[in-house]
């Protein structure tokens, strides 16, 4: 056991550290009134910035126009990013999945078309996986492709797309065979989503916020050589490399908690409660330190992890409890920043007595989502029944 | 960075595991826990010819002179088999203090005796307030003699020595000193009896560095932290083969999500421990700065952890869980105990908050919180 970082992993650090302080904007979070659109531009002029100093994509192989880089060093990028408050990438599906399928299933012609846009912003991606139908159970995917000629013909539906409002590429999963077991009949293609009989609706949320979309296809044409893969291996491309990153990004994902954390023992320490501060009540400080100790236990839990992957090349079975642990704390540590502000909790964005701009109200309404989001609690809980503990599938 | 254990930290485990396989089975623990005192002095032998009384011991005392993650990974394995008697309260908890407090005449005198296997050993540090907490003692010497009683000191009926933590000093009484009476108290661990230890004028010696008591009860509580996860995986390990074997309605009962879920809570949380457990024993080997805090945050989430996991694996286990011949409650009975001892959950909870809410200056305000709502990728 050895949890201190190589002299190569202080080394790729340390310059994307000094990259980051030159680099990285500070104005994202003044920007939370302005439009869905100009906000996106900006995400994209940031991210065609780290395409130019090298730092885009940088777990794919250098032939592509990434750096690489190892797992352990993926983990400190989205560390860093964290620290240094980075704006989050425009092209985070293009980056994360969508380019690693191209590169692992893809042909030449594919790469050369799309991958270098992945890097740069030029071309956002999204990704048109479920459907209305297909949720949790993700196989019972009905929306179809019929061969004609040289072209598929796509009919159907699509939700819980992110991104597409903004996307000029989808990789979409349809369905080319319905005569076969379900996740047998499956292809993943391309599509451009300026082809005529694209639909893109926006789904708003509870937050108010329309982060996702309903797609809709009537009668689309795509062209064979969009395929990626082989017809009906679709899932297998699919599901291939929707773990590319093993989870790296939660390695920023714990260091933003922790930043959370800190802020709201400050706002405890300058709330009242019965006439001193919330942060001297001796409830209010046992779930603080709850909290602050299970941010640091998905610490612990996702350096083994890491750490598990590097050394066998595929996650161990601590891998399969990330994802219930970060969305189940995030929902109680919403909920005690709640309790410490009170009725000051609910007020949202634009109101005058609102804290830190109601980013509080915000999250909470937010975390709602993360137990469903990227597989629900329950999926992931028959995961480890099944694949971990060995227990007999239900279904 | 590599959490992992390394090649030789993986063969110790192993060679642990096998060891109480082989030589503690659940059937020789229940004859053990039947007995006053859950001592098997030819057991104790065989640890010592192990090396284990000397795992953590500097080689100068005859020890092995391993680190902590080594400690851990011992504590696990006998937490795994429920290890009946006095190896805890000797090796983990009188052995880490008289390293850490003694001098090296002291050292000499008392910790060679442990690693060499030819001393048991225990501390007694809680008083009738019932707190872990060094700050609230009473009992204090007056020239080197004790006066006073404290309670829930663990194997205290086989120990040749106690290690006293007085309000004054880190002492040792000999178990047979005049003065020193020593009553069973009728705790609800069989495995790991606990007792009374009433001093009246006992002659008790000081030890050198006082000082030292922190870091080592920090040490002993990562070992209870490792004992009480390998309890949890134990536990974890019987409730899922069970759940494969028990038919109801014509099926093995984990086919039903009710009781996969159960499982895999179950799961969660003994991984979970296991994790910060071992994240302490490394902070406390390397010193780190946030190492006192990771042995907090530890023992908080196994003291609760424990305890789930038991409720669950209970539960999933039906009425044949709720007999006394099922091994799971032995289990359960021991994380209740190992739960409040050294602290509990919310002991170690004000603990933490101690240190992230008083000690630290506030943040800097410049550095404004950001939701990272985004999660589906």
């Amino acid at each position: 056991m050895d949890l201190n970082l190589s002299p190569d992993e202080i080394k790729f650090r340390d310059e994307l550290r000094t990259w980051l302080s030159a680099h990285a904007p500070t104005d994202w979070d003044e920007r939370r009134e302005e439009s869905m659109e100009s906000r996106f531009e900006y995400l994209k002029r940031w991210q065609r910035k780290l395409y130019e100093g090298g730092w885009a994509g940088i777990s794919w192989p250098k032939e592509y126009g990434g750096r690489g880089a190892s797992l352990m060093e993926q983990v400190i990028f989205w560390q860093e990013m964290a620290l240094a408050q980075a704006p989050p990438l425009a092209n985070v599906l293009g980056l994360g999945i969508i380019g690693p399928t191209i590169i692992a299933f893809g042909t030449e012609a594919q790469k050369k078309r799309h991958l270098a846009k992945i890097l740069s912003a030029e071309e956002i991606w999204c990704q048109g996986f479920s459907e209305p139908d297909a949720g949790s159970d993700l196989a019972n995917v009905r929306c179809e492709a019929r061969l004609d000629g040289d072209h598929y013909v796509v009919n159907g539906q699509k939700v819980w797309n992110s991104y597409g409002w903004a996307a000029h590429w989808c990789e979409l999963v349809v369905r080319t065979d319905p005569n076969v077991p379900k996740h047998k009949g499956l292809t993943v293609l391309l599509v451009d989503m300026k082809t005529p009989g694209v639909e893109v609706r926006p789904l708003r949320q509870m937050t108010g916020e329309t982060e996702f979309n309903e797609l809709f296809f009537h009668d689309v044409r795509i062209p064979v050589t969009n395929v990626v893969g082989k017809v009906n291996e679709g899932w297998g491309v699919a599901m291939g490399t929707l773990m590319h990153e093993r989870g790296t990004f939660g390695a920023g994902l714990q260091i933003t908690y922790r930043r959370n954390m800190e802020r709201l023992i400050d706002l405890a320490k300058t709330t009242e409660r019965n006439g001193r501060p919330a942060s001297e009540d001796p409830v209010i400080r046992q779930k603080l330190a709850q909290c602050y100790a299970e941010i640091e236990i998905m610490r612990c839990n996702q350096m083994r992890a890491f750490s598990r992957i590097n050394a066998t090349g595929v996650p161990g079975p601590e891998g399969s409890i990330q994802k219930i642990f970060w969305s189940e704390l995030n929902q109680r540590f919403q909920q005690v920043a709640q309790e410490v502000m009170g009725p000051y909790g609910q007020l949202e964005a634009g109101d005058d007595h609102a804290i830190d701009n109601g980013m509080w109200a915000y999250g909470y309404l937010r975390s709602r989502g993360n137990t469903i989001e990227a597989g629900t609690s329950e999926i992931q809980r028959n995961i480890i029944g099944h694949f971990v503990l060995g227990l007999p599938k239900s279904y | 960075m590599q959490f992992g254990l390394s090649e030789s930290q993986q063969i110790l485990k192993d060679t642990a595991h096998k060891f109480f396989a082989g030589e503690s089975p659940v059937a020789a623990v229940r004859k053990a826990m039947e007995t006053e005192t859950a001592y098997d002095a030819a057991l104790w032998t065989k640890l010592a010819e192990q090396g284990f009384t000397g795992i953590i011991a500097p080689e100068e005392f005859g020890g092995m002179g391993l680190g902590k993650v080594e400690l851990i990974l011992l504590m696990e394995e006998a937490g795994y088999a429920l290890l009946p008697g006095p190896f805890f309260s000797t090796v983990a908890l009188a052995g880490t203090v008289i390293d850490a407090c003694g001098s090296p005449e002291q050292k000499k005198k008392y910790l060679e005796r442990i690693a060499a296997g030819q001393a048991r050993a225990t501390v007694a540090l809680v008083e009738s307030a019932g707190s872990w907490d060094t700050q609230g003692l009473k009992i204090s010497s007056a020239g080197n003699k004790l006066t006073g009683t404290k309670l829930f000191v663990t194997d205290a009926a086989v120990a040749d020595f106690i290690v006293v933590v007085a309000r004054d000093g880190v002492f040792v009484a000999d178990a047979k000193a005049p003065g020193l009476h020593i009553e069973p108290m009728k705790g609800m661990d069989l495995a790991r009896k606990i007792y009374s230890v009433e001093f009246k004028d006992t002659p008790a010696e000081a030890l050198g560095n006082p000082r030292g008591l922190a870091g080592a009860l920090n040490v002993a509580t990562a070992g209870l932290c490792a004992e009480m996860t390998g309890g949890m995986q134990r536990t974890l390990e019987l409730t899922v083969a069970y759940a494969k074997t028990r038919k109801q309605f014509g099926k093995p009962i984990g086919i039903f999500q009710a009781v996969q879920h159960l499982c895999a809570d179950m799961y969660l949380e003994t991984e979970s421990s296991r994790s910060a457990t071992y994240y302490a024993a490394w902070a406390l080997e390397e010193n780190t700065p946030d190492a006192a805090a990771s042995v907090s945050v530890a023992k908080m989430y196994a003291s609760d952890a424990a305890r789930n996991v038991g409720n669950r694996g209970i539960q999933v286990h039906g009425g044949m869980g709720f007999t006394w011949e099922n091994d799971i409650h032995l289990y359960y009975r021991r994380a209740k105990a190992s739960e409040t001892m050294l602290g509990d959950a919310t002991f170690h909870r004000e603990r933490i908050a101690r240190r992230i809410i008083d000690e630290a200056s506030s943040g800097n305000k410049k550095e404004r919180p950001r939701q990272a709502a985004l999660a589906s990728r």
